[in-house]
């Protein structure tokens, strides 16, 4: 039984040592070259960094990246890429939650790094990787390590203003991938096209299904998805059998008119995540690339990648719901009313919150006992034993056909440009702004438009500046509205529902 | 040329359009601006926009950006 995810790195470099493990657009290593490089990495941070603590890792997506993942889990510590675009503020909210001194970088990203008034130690790749491996040490760390000790965190929106760190442990990934890459039949004749960005966790679904199996990831640089001529070739040149992206991603394509230019002849599966794939853009993918698996998955981050799968099996016309289908194995995916009565398949169109229990859950929100209590909790339905349930927040249902169905969710959180974001995060910035008095941030669904709506003395471009300083790009808000006053309620709470109809008309 | 300021603003407002020539390069635009500039320009403007007009080059600079879209208009 394996316990540990480099495990997976291990055997496919003693199976396919010599194979392309990772590209990118400029380098590429085999697995036999990184699990060296990976070795090297790891009994330098060693010295470094505790097991079982985080390494923020200031870098994006890349060869030389993957060798730092798994060099600090060699060290038997977790790691957590920080992105380098984001404003400073924020990063220093990311790092105060790992409060580490020390983090690791590289030559490319140090421009960015100096912006922060980064006072602690920065370790840089390129050194660490031409440290001398001390094996001893590391078969050491090796045999204390648990299934169940941290391998990543990926930080999310929080609804209090401060971003929570979601951490995942060796067991879900294993327990998890192990499923994927057997249902969807992933093996190392593939090459799967990395997409999303490595603090998403659709990435952990190429890192891993390409270390298990042996299939090459080829990394595709994030500015070829401005460009859909530049993404298409490098689709075909890379010979890329298999996409797991983002909804966003795949309708950047079809939107863009992007098989107009050229059909990549390779692909056989298409699995998309992270928001409901617009049945229009589904059916334009289809139509280029009929012989194609195209398959719904469903799952935030705390449930270690995705819960739920639906292989699209028939025609669907705009305005239909792709249904989020059913379980993974050794996941269990039930639905709660509001008094915590379960709700099932015998009961279709019953609206409950999706939770989920298994080995899949993550562990908690690293140093944050406040909000995993809110939402990692004991099943209410099992009062005989500790068993750890995740409330999703989503609300669902049962179709005919006994698939599960994405309805809304319970608060303010929102899914816009693939990215989850709670609404609460944007007030709470705009609350730092001295100039606003209160501000109500709404989600105009319809048009994909995040508006806020505020009092105060400032107008829209100073306001939008000030934002952008405090705040990822794709948290400021898209239209600003100035009010004299904010609609109350009869409760003197904000009338948010006053704001969406005073907005629309 | 207004119109065109007036969308980049409100598509992304954190930028300098009048001087910047690296909108692109400094990954000032993502993919999404780039989603949201291509809609905006071809409702307002008329004009069909193909893969072959998205460039790096085409989307540096306001100026690139209004040449493309007078060039499309024909």
């Amino acid at each position: 039984m394996k316990k540990n995810a480099l495990e997976y790195l291990e055997e496919s470099a003693m199976r396919f040592g010599d194979k392309v493990a990772f590209a990118d657009a400029e380098e590429s290593c085999t697995f036999g070259e990184l699990q060296d490089r990976a070795e090297r990495i790891g009994t330098a941070l060693a010295a470094w960094f505790p097991v079982r603590k985080p390494v923020p890792v200031f870098m994006e997506k890349s060869v030389e990246t993957i060798g730092v993942f798994m060099g600090a889990l060699y060290a038997g510590a977790f790691y957590v890429l920080v992105d380098t675009k984001h404003p400073a503020a924020r990063i220093r909210q990311i790092l105060d939650v790992l409060q580490s001194d020390v983090i690791v970088t590289s030559e490319k990203y140090l421009k960015d790094l100096q912006k922060l008034d980064f006072t602690g130690k920065i370790l840089m790749a390129e050194e660490l990787a031409r440290s001398e491996k001390d094996e001893a040490l590391l078969a050491r760390i090796r045999e204390q390590a648990l299934d169940v000790d941290p391998l990543y965190g990926n930080f999310t929106s929080g609804s209090t203003g401060v971003p929570k760190c979601v951490v995942v442990g060796h067991r879900s990934l294993l327990d998890f991938i192990d499923c994927f890459t057997e249902i969807f039949g992933i093996t190392d004749q593939d090459v799967l096209g990395n997409q999303a960005p490595w603090d998403f966790d659709v990435s952990v679904k190429d890192i891993y299904s390409g270390l298990k199996t042996g299939a090459t990831v080829q990394i595709i640089p994030k500015q070829y998805f401005s460009f859909p001529m530049k993404l298409l070739d490098f689709l075909e040149e890379r010979q890329v059998t298999t996409l797991i992206w983002a909804v966003s991603a795949l309708c950047i394509v079809s939107t863009l008119n992007g098989f107009d230019y050229r059909v990549p002849g390779k692909i056989r599966r298409v699995l998309f995540s992270g928001e409901m794939m617009p049945v229009k853009h589904l059916n334009i993918w289809r139509s280029y690339l009929p012989d194609a698996m195209f398959v719904n998955l469903y799952g935030p981050t705390e449930i270690t990648c995705n819960c739920t799968w639906y292989l699209v099996d028939r025609e669907y016309e705009p305005g239909d719901v792709l249904p989020m289908g059913k379980a993974f194995p050794n996941e269990k995916v039930f639905l709660l009313d509001e008094e915590d009565h379960l709700i099932d398949a015998s009961q279709p169109d019953v609206r409950g919150e999706l939770c989920v229990s298994g080995s899949a859950l993550a562990l908690d929100y690293y140093r944050n006992p406040e909000q995993t209590r809110k939402a990692f909790v004991q099943n209410p339905l099992n009062d005989c034993y500790l068993e750890k349930i995740y409330r999703t927040g989503d609300l669902a249902y049962y179709n005919k056909e006994g698939n599960l169905c994405f309805s809304s969710r319970k608060d303010f959180q929102i899914k816009h440009m693939g990215h989850r974001i709670e609404l609460g995060e944007i007030d709470t910035a705009m609350e730092k702004i001295p100039e606003v008095r209160r501000s109500c941030t709404i989600f105009d669904a319809e048009a994909q438009k995040i508006v806020c709506f505020y009092e105060g003395e400032i107008e829209r471009r100073p306001l939008a500046k000030a934002l952008g300083g405090l705040l990822p790009s794709f948290m400021v808000p898209n239209a600003f509205r100035q009010m004299e006053a904010m609609p109350l309620n009869k409760n003197g709470k904000i009338d948010r529902k006053a704001l969406m109809d005073y907005y629309i008309s | 040329m207004e119109t065109l300021l007036e969308i980049l603003e409100d598509i992304q407002p954190d930028a300098d359009y009048q001087t910047c020539t690296t909108l692109i390069d400094d990954g000032i635009l993502d993919s999404f601006a780039i989603l949201s500039i291509v809609s905006e320009l071809q409702d307002e403007f008329g004009i069909k926009i193909t893969p072959a007009d998205l460039t790096p080059e085409n989307f540096n600079s306001a100026d690139a950006l209004w040449q493309m879209v007078c060039r499309l208009k024909g």
